[in-house]
Parts: C-alpha cells; structure tokens; sequence
C-alpha cells in the first residue's frame, strides 16, 4: 500500500461535494470536498505499489487542463484505489466532476446519480 | 481467484484440524468424550440426555440455582448418517434440532411465567461442508437455531453460552452466540474464530505464519480466548484446573459462574446483546457507529 | 406493455453498485445516507494490513419510503472486499435494524430491507465480524415482531458465511437467477471436503444447488425475479404488503426435520432430489 499527495492551482472554492466508485478490484473510489481557494489538493491511496510516476502523469494529465484547468473549483480530491489503471482513473474523475458540477452529491459507481445526500 | 489444491488437503478431518497434534490425539483417542459431552455430563450430574434427539444433540433438563434449567450440548457422532456432520459439527439436523428443542422449551415455558435458563455447552468445530448440507439448506437449518436461542432470550429465557472448546463461524452463531452472557475457560483450547486457520489463509492467500503474525497485531484475527476477550464480548473468563475432563472444583467454579450469569440476566431490564458493547477500545468503533445512527436517525 | 421486461429495456439491478441499488428500491429514488462516505468512517482494522479502506466500509445505510412506508434500507457493497463485513460495516447494519425496532416500540412502523451480496465475515477482522452478524441476527429477530424484514440477494457475489444465516432469519427473500445462497463458499467445501464432494469449478452444479431459481423451487426462497430494478422493486412492496408471516421460516423446525426425514443420505444428493424433498406442497 502507497499513498501519495500532489497539489494544483486551482479556482475558488467548489460550491459542493461528490463522491463516486467503489474499492473493488480494478477500480477505485474518488471523493470530492471543498478546498480554500486557489489549490487543489489530491492524496491517493493505493494497494499496488511502484506506480507513483503513472499515477504522477495520470494526475498531472487531468489537473493540468485534460479534465480541469487551473480555474476549475478547489477541491480536496482523496482517492482510494485497489488496482485501476490510468484509464479508469481518469473516467472516475470525470464522472466526479461531473458529479460536482451538477450538485447532486453522491454518484454510483454504475453511472446514476443518487437523489441522496443532504 | 485459483488456488493451489494440494493432495493432503483433503486427508479426512485434517483440513479442519488447527488447534495442534495435542488436541488432534486427544479427540482421536477419545471420541466418546469430546469437551462439551464432558461438561455437560459434569454440569448436570450425568443426567440421561432427552431420547428424540440424535446422538449429535444433547438436551438435558436440569437445574441451576435451583431453577430449571436446559443444557445443550453438540457432540461427535461418528456413526452419523450425515458424514460430514461426524465430528461435533453443527449441521443440518444438528440445527433444526437445536431450534426444535428450544422452541420446545419456549412454548412449554410460556405460560409458567419461569421461563426456563438455557445453558448452550459450547465445543463446536465449525458447520458442516458438504453437498448435502448446501443443496438442503444448512444456512436455514442454523438460522433455524439462531433464531430460536435469540426468541427465547427475548421471551425471558435467561440464555448463557460457555465456551469450553472451539466456538467456530456458523457453529458458534447457531449455538450459543445469541446468548444473553457469554462465559468461557481460560484454556489453550478454547478457540473463538470464523474459519479455520488453514482455510482462512487460503481464503486469503497468505501463509498461515503471516496470519499468525497478523493476528498478533490484530486482535480480532487471533484465535485465542485472552484475545478474544479484549474484544470486550465475554462476561466472564474462567480458570479451571481441566479443561479436557472436569473435576469436581472445576465443576463448582463453573456452576457459580452460571448462577451468577443467571442473576445478572434476571435483574438486566435489557434483553438484547448491548452488554456486549462498552468493553473495550477493541470495540470502540461499534459503539462510536451505533452513536452516529442514532444521532442521525 | 408487456408485463415481462423486455431484455433490451430491462434496468439491470445485478450491475448497479450498493447506492444505485438504494436508490432503485425506494420511493422516488429518494433516500438519506447514514453515516455517508464523506464521514470516513472506515474500518479501524485494515490500514494496518496494508489493505485499502472503504470511505463507507461497504455498507450504505439508507432511510427513505418504499410503498409510502418508512423503510431503512441496508446495502452491501459486494465489489469492495467481497461485500465482506467487518466491525464498522456490521455495526451499521446491527444498529440501524435496532434504531428500526426501537422505532416500532415507540408506534413508528419502519420496515428493514437487506441488500445481501456478501461473502460473510470479514477475514482480516475475523471475530469482530463475526460478533457484529451475531448482533445483526439478534436485531433481524426483534425487528421482525413488528415488521417483515425482507432480504434482497441479487447477484453476483451472493450471499453466504454468517450472512447467510441472517437470509435465513429474513421473514421474506427475494433472489435473481444470477444470484446464489448458501453457507459455505464453494472453493471452502471443496478444500475441506474434496473435489469429488463438491467442484467449485463446475458452476451449473453449483447455481443447481444454490442458485436463485433452485432456492425458488424448494421454498427456501419467496420471490423469484428477473434481473430488472422495477421487478425488484415490486416484488419488494408485494411482499411488504403480505405483513407478518404467521410463521417465520426459521421457525419451522419440525417441518424441516420431518421432511428431511425422508431423505437418506447414504448416497449423495441432487437438485432434483431436493426439490421433491422440500417443495411446497409436500407431505410433512
């Protein structure tokens, strides 16, 4: 198990929170909380060990405008991680963003939105 | 997820075997006497158990403090007509039996208003696997039990469980985890866990060696009772001179031990299992969970 | 409209996480999540086993309304450690059907449904897995004096280990084809009892002894469904509105001793075998 943090520039401060995916095998969760402004920070915890450059690109791909650019809401992005690759790290922080952006909180991991969360 | 399936795996009996080569002769040499038909026959003065039940099942109606009181005990039956049911396991019948016998004693209690104290005699080396038993239901046949010892407590019956010997996964939940007090023996072969050691570190893929160092580490992954006790989920840890073959002092420290349990049981106003909650930092989260429901409810 | 779901148009329940499933089970899709992710209350155990944690340590308790009803429900996240339960996940589901109870002993009739994909007891939290399913059996039990405590088990990891007992205790069930019910894990049975005994390899043995159409068809079972989220979701409220069974499957120890009376098991048992031994309408 590593664990890993990294920091971006960033916007103000999210507006809201989300959280998506499950810590299953090949997959990972991905929480999404306010941050003061101008920063975004990531800590991800892994159980594969080694891929601290892969997940340096993956994230640095993502925050530095592949997802969202440094004008993007602060957030405080903790990911939890059991074996993703690059790829479906990227798609559940698009789908947390997207989570974010349309307020609702708390997504499954199977793509629909929850009415939940208060 | 594959495994490697090793031929001596399957030698009969050995798979389940975790306790040492110490406990493995003294079982094998004599079967006749496993750790719960020992006490419950020192328990209740060698009372003739109930005819109707299979040999598997012991049910005796004694008394404890002077009041009535139903021992039960799951013994080895090696001549059972369920082979995988032949070392003191809890299977099929075993369980339905168990439920039978304790509904028996709820209805017969019912309007008596003395429901009866129910002792489970606790030595159970897991549940039975095999076909038969999945393809005819093991799972409701120990529900069947469960839910039984968990009605009669909520009707009244004073319930304890003594752990004397092995308190195993399904087993150990059929008979006698839905007791109001769990008490158990200080002693080497009192285990408590939800699989075997040898299963267990297949199940997840580690040597038993780093399960062993695991459990050090991680109390609730140990098998023995001081572990199992700082989990804060026993009413009483016992020490006795013999575990294996009672005597007479044994026999006393335990009878008291049982009163006691009785009494506490009697003058709690609460039916359900919350003493087990409290106990310990081992436990903390259990209860900082059932605070943040109730908080939010 | 056809009353069977159209395959293309079905809504699969059995690929919807623990969440999306809650949210297809209650009225409106509109719940409220105890002791949510964002609480980060995880499993005091793992993080030193080197094993990653759970934000919900894999259970999502949820209050809502099914059928107008005050519903908690409990779900199981199966693909986060096998849906296997440890201390704080146990906990949650033992401490909402006891808030649920303490609501019926006040006059409020809140009803508990399980979302069972489990392989039971946490291994790497053993013994406090295994206390919080006595506790969760012990809370099905008074629940259900007051209120049917219904259990989903949809598929694909099933529901098995201690959990299964807890099925067991639920006043109604409901499974899909997909799904499987039994104690033992497959791999288990094999290791301890061989594989002449039982090949966890041969998977329509297996779905034939302890398959969700099999479990139908010996009673064991209430409610058979096609892996849809509205049939679910049905078959829920359908059942809700039997009420109370007059008697609990659980409680049916004579019944069962007599039928298996018999059977002799001499000689090995078949899926065939056993539905003739325990289908309803069979002679007690």
């Amino acid at each position: 198990m590593e664990k890993f943090e990294y920091r971006y520039p960033a916007g103000v401060t999210a507006g809201g929170r989300a959280m998506v995916g499950v810590v299953g095998s090949g997959d990972l969760e991905v929480l999404l909380e306010p941050n003061a402004a101008g920063t975004t920070t990531v800590s991800v915890t892994t159980s594969v060990n080694g891929y601290g450059g892969v997940w340096q690109a993956q994230l640095d791909r993502v925050f530095k405008g592949a997802l969202v650019g440094p004008d993007a809401p602060a957030v405080q992005v903790e990911i939890n991680d059991f074996g993703a690759t690059p790829g479906v790290v990227g798609m559940r922080l698009a789908q947390a963003f997207a989570v974010l952006g349309a307020g609702s909180g708390v997504g499954s991991a199977s793509g629909a939105a929850s009415g939940g969360g208060s | 997820m594959s495994h490697d399936v090793k031929p001596n795996d399957f030698a009969d009996g050995q798979a389940r075997r975790d306790a040492g080569a110490s406990d493995r002769a003294a079982s094998q040499s004599d079967r006749s006497l496993s750790r719960g038909a020992a006490w419950l026959a020192a328990l209740t003065d060698d009372a003739t158990p109930l005819a109707g039940s299979p040999a598997s099942v012991r049910v005796v109606d004694g008394s404890l403090g002077g009041e009535p009181c139903r021992y039960i005990a799951v013994v080895p039956d090696p001549a059972n007509p369920y082979p995988r049911a032949r070392d003191g396991e809890v299977g099929l019948i075993e369980g339905w039996e168990l439920g039978r016998r304790v509904h028996e004693a709820i209805v017969a209690d019912r309007d008596s208003g003395r429901p009866r104290t129910i002792v489970a005699v606790i030595d159970v080396t897991s549940q039975a696997y095999g076909r038969r038993e999945e393809a005819l239901g093991i799972h409701a046949a120990l529900a069947g039990a469960a839910g039984a010892y968990a009605e009669a407590r909520l009707a009244g019956h004073p319930v304890i469980g003594l752990v004397v010997g092995k308190a195993m996964s399904g087993a150990f939940l059929a008979h006698g985890y839905q007791a109001n007090r769990l008490i158990a023996l200080n002693d080497p072969g009192v285990l408590v866990h939800a699989m075997g050691k040898a299963a267990a570190a297949r199940v997840t893929l580690r040597s038993i060696e780093d399960l062993e160092r695991l459990a050090s580490d991680v109390p609730p992954m140990a098998y023995d009772i001081a572990s199992y006790r700082s989990l804060g989920l026993l009413w009483k840890l016992l020490d006795v001179g013999n575990a294996d073959r009672p005597e007479a002092a044994d026999v006393t420290v335990v009878r008291a031990a049982l009163e006691a349990a009785r009494r506490d049981i009697v003058d709690d106003p609460e039916r359900d299992l919350r003493s087990r909650l409290g106990g310990g930092a081992n436990r903390d989260a259990s209860s900082r969970v059932r605070g943040r429901l109730a908080a939010l409810w | 409209m056809s009353a069977t779901p159209d395959f293309l148009s079905r809504d699969s329940f059995v690929e919807r996480d623990a969440r999306a499933r809650v949210q297809a089970l209650v009225d409106d899709g509109r719940f409220r999540e105890l002791i949510d992710p964002f609480e980060r209350l995880v499993s005091p155990w793992l993080l030193r086993q080197g094993v990653v944690t759970q934000s919900d340590d894999g259970v999502v308790v949820a209050r809502g309304e099914i059928d107008g009803q005050p519903v908690v429900v409990l779900a199981i996240e199966g693909a986060f450690q096998g849906g296997s339960l440890g201390e704080v996940g146990g906990a949650k589901i033992a401490g909402a059907l006891e808030l649920a109870a303490a609501d019926n002993r006040r006059g409020v009739p809140t009803r508990a449904l399980l979302v069972l994909e489990t392989g039971g007891v946490r291994l790497q939290e053993a013994n406090l897995g295994l206390a919080a399913i006595a506790e969760i059996h012990a809370a099905i039990v008074d629940l259900r004096r007051y209120q049917p405590v219904i259990g989903i088990i949809a598929g694909t990891v099933g529901c098995f280990g201690g959990m299964s007992i807890a099925a067991g205790l639920c006043s109604y069930l409901v499974m899909t084809r997909e799904a499987r019910l039994g104690l033992n894990g497959p791999q288990v049975i094999e290791q301890e009892a061989g594989v002449a005994e039982y090949d966890s390899r041969d998977r329509p043995f297996i779905w034939g002894l302890t398959g969700g159409e099999q479990r139908y068809r010996t009673g064991l079972v209430d409610t058979y469904v096609d892996d849809d989220s509205t049939a679910l979701r049905a078959a829920v409220i359908a059942l809700f509105r039997r009420g109370r069974p007059a008697v609990e499957r659980s409680q049916r120890c004579e019944q069962f001793l007599a039928r298996l009376k018999r059977y002799d098991p001499a000689g090995q048992v078949t899926a065939e075998q056993v539905r003739q031994l325990l289908a309803e309408g069979a002679e007690s």
